[in-house]
């Protein structure tokens, strides 16, 4: 197809971009290079441990500024981009900010800036000289990448840049349980990635072009059915990557190993890349595979809705019943997908930034109850509420806000939710994700009944009070108690004041919906009205 | 010469999934290797083979003047080429380690995560 005539549009005036960029628009660089940079001069000072924590935290604090700034941008002048190399797109690699990406990018900053003071509550000496903080930042630049990068090879590049520095997080204690979590983490996401560059391979031979918008234009003159096969590729790729069931076995298996600031970190932002890259390839990239796919989507976020919090009320360890609502997560954002219409794209937008908030907190306290219990066994903990109450409400409070009940945040964009699959008469998408939010309050307060409310542990001693309990250290207080509850905090009143959230979902969702300024933003729109 | 090539992509990864589908590691890194090569020989030959010349375009020139091999899948196979092979040699270690640590190379007998016979949840509420 396109590919042998890679030549002919070679002819003059030549591929390159004339002059350099305006560095006002250098702003897309920021959220993705900072922490990269940072990341490179923290491996160089790794004999100098007392740096890594202040270096990182100042990098952080100015990435957050730059994601910020970024999203202010955008949400005044529409999509943001620069392509790499002076070449013209598509030649050079684009990066490109609409509002969903500058969105989830920002909320990404924010949470590995709240994680970041929460590991020093419980960080060895040992991990940081191993690179902990550089890990970090690595993770948050391949995940800023993956949301700002407007080039399919490239979204690729950033899933690895994220997968090798999540291996290298997971194992940092070298803990037994840590290897085997790895084992199967690794091995089930390379596979993930792996089926990801087969779809890449695919499209660059039917479409020719890899960069995003360039796709967008091109593939509606796609005449072979070749095309549906392909976003099915990308869908088990993506969805694999997003734990949708039933390819979700290794979250599980894993988010449970690894020191509760990391699976924090995982359980709120790597999923939701997977999510982020669901809806880019099926309504931008190849929209008329939505159609195609809706049913197979429906089922698969149906099965996700309900399996998830069942799966979560049978463990015994609270962090993997985390694990298993992180996952009930996403099949919101799935039945978001799947119903498809502006208001599901609206409804999927907010609840992922939910969801990145919310789980992540959770995770966070859940490992200062650990701290406490010196357990995550649910049958061995009981009595916290008498230990300390500000855990017990934050729990309950982030409990609440997962499973979506008034006025707390998660309860906005399952409203979104349910009224799109009522604006689409998909009643059955509607009762799912009712009985979802139930399950999901069954499984968390049950959580919450046997941590905090009872006395002591399991059997005959239930009603007598747990001396095992030991109170939080000075330290975990002041670096874990203060973080999480400060997200807490911003959560509880993000949940009472969601205006901010439903303008920015709402945005996020038009973007989606209107591809055309994304790919007017890329090629500059005079071209665009050319052709 | 595609056609040759497909059938030799798809039976590597036909022996790729076999592998990866056995319960020893050690098979599973084998197919890991394997399905990493298939995809690389999939992108080359989605790139359309030619006998032509290789793609360099002469001095003062925009364009080059023949028909020359397709470069991008050659820069794409090389990018995926290593981080396949870096996060390979990762998996590899990995493995390494955790037969020392675990005491185990097959997935069946690798149960600290995921207890086996994992404990019935707490029924007091």
């Amino acid at each position: 197809m396109a590919v042998s005539s890679t030549p002919k549009n070679l002819e003059l005036p030549p591929a390159m971009i004339e002059g350099a960029t305006a560095a006002a628009d250098w702003l897309i660089v920021w959220p993705v290079a900072l922490p990269m940079i940072g990341a490179a001069i923290l491996v160089m000072a790794r004999k100098r441990p007392e740096w890594q924590a202040p270096f990182a935290f100042t990098i952080l604090l100015a990435t957050l500024v730059a994601n910020f700034m970024l999203y202010m941008r955008v949400q005044g002048e529409g999509p943001l981009t620069m392509t790499m190399g002076n070449w013209l797109p598509p030649y050079g690699i684009s990066l490109a900010a609409d509002s969903l990406s500058a969105l989830f990018s920002l909320v990404s900053a924010f949470i590995m800036l709240v994680v970041i003071l929460f590991v020093q509550s419980e960080i060895e000496v040992r991990e940081n000289k191993f690179g902990y903080h550089p890990l970090l930042l690595l993770l948050l630049a391949g995940v800023s990448g993956g949301f700002l990068t407007g080039d399919l090879f490239n979204l690729y590049v950033w899933f690895e840049v994220m997968l090798i520095a999540s291996f290298g997080l997971l194992i940092i204690g070298g803990r037994k349980i840590q290897l085997d979590g790895a084992v199967k983490y690794g091995f089930l996401n390379f596979l993930a990635t792996t089926f990801f560059l087969i779809a890449i391979g695919f499209t660059y031979g039917l479409v020719g072009t890899l960069n995003m918008a360039d796709i967008a234009l091109k593939v509606p003159q796609v005449e072979s059915g070749a095309i549906y096969a392909v976003a099915a590729l990308f869908f088990l790729a993506f969805a694999m990557k997003a734990a949708a069931f039933p390819l979700n076995s290794w979250l599980p298996a894993s988010y449970h190993a690894p020191d509760p600031a990391v699976s924090a970190v995982f359980a709120g932002l790597l999923t939701k890349v997977g999510v982020y890259a669901l809806v880019r390839t099926h309504l931008l990239l190849i929209p008329q595979s939505h159609a195609y796919l809706q049913l197979l989507i429906e089922i698969i976020a149906g099965f996700t809705l309900v399996l998830a919090p069942l799966g979560a009320m049978a463990q015994t360890n609270a962090r993997r019943a985390l694990g298993f609502l992180v996952i009930g997560g996403i099949g919101a954002m799935m039945a978001g997908l799947a119903i498809g219409t502006p208001t599901g794209i609206f409804g999927l937008a907010t609840y992922a930034v939910n969801s990145m908030l919310v789980m992540t907190a959770l995770y966070l306290v859940v490992g200062l109850v650990e701290r406490m219990g010196g357990t995550s066994d649910i049958r061995k903990l009981g009595g916290l509420y008498r230990a300390n109450s500000w855990l017990s409400i934050m729990f309950i409070t982030l409990v609440f806000a997962v499973a979506g009940l008034p006025p707390l945040l998660g309860f906005w964009p399952k409203m979104v939710l349910v009224q799109a699959g009522i604006e689409m008469s998909n009643y059955w998408m509607v009762s799912l994700i009712l009985l979802n939010s139930i399950l999901t309050s069954i499984a968390g307060t049950r959580l919450w009944a046997h941590i905090f409310w009872r006395d002591g542990r399991e059997g005959v001693n239930s009603e007598q009070i747990n001396t095992r309990i030991r109170p939080l250290p000075p330290r975990a207080k002041v670096w874990g108690l203060w973080p999480a509850g400060m997200l807490v905090a911003f959560i509880f009143v993000a949940g009472l004041v969601p205006q901010p959230l439903f303008k920015a979902g709402a945005t996020a969702a038009f973007a989606v919906y209107d591809p055309g300024e994304y790919v007017g933003a890329v090629f500059g729109r005079e071209a665009v009205a050319q052709e | 010469m595609e056609i040759a090539l497909a059938f030799l992509v798809g039976l590597f990864f036909a022996v790729a999934i076999y592998l990866l589908l056995s319960r020893s590691l050690i098979r599973m890194l084998l197919g890991i290797a394997i399905i990493g090569n298939g995809v690389n020989l999939l992108i080359f030959t989605v790139g359309r083979l030619t006998r032509e010349v290789p793609p360099i375009v002469p001095d003062g020139e925009y364009a080059p003047l023949e028909q020359i091999a397709n470069p991008l899948p050659q820069a794409l196979i090389l990018t995926a080429i290593v981080i396949g092979f870096s996060l390979f040699a990762f998996l590899l270690v990995l493995t390494y380690r955790a037969y020392q640590e675990l005491d185990a190379d097959n997935t069946d007998t690798m149960r600290v995560a995921e207890p086996e016979d994992s404990p019935r949840p707490p029924l007091s509420y």
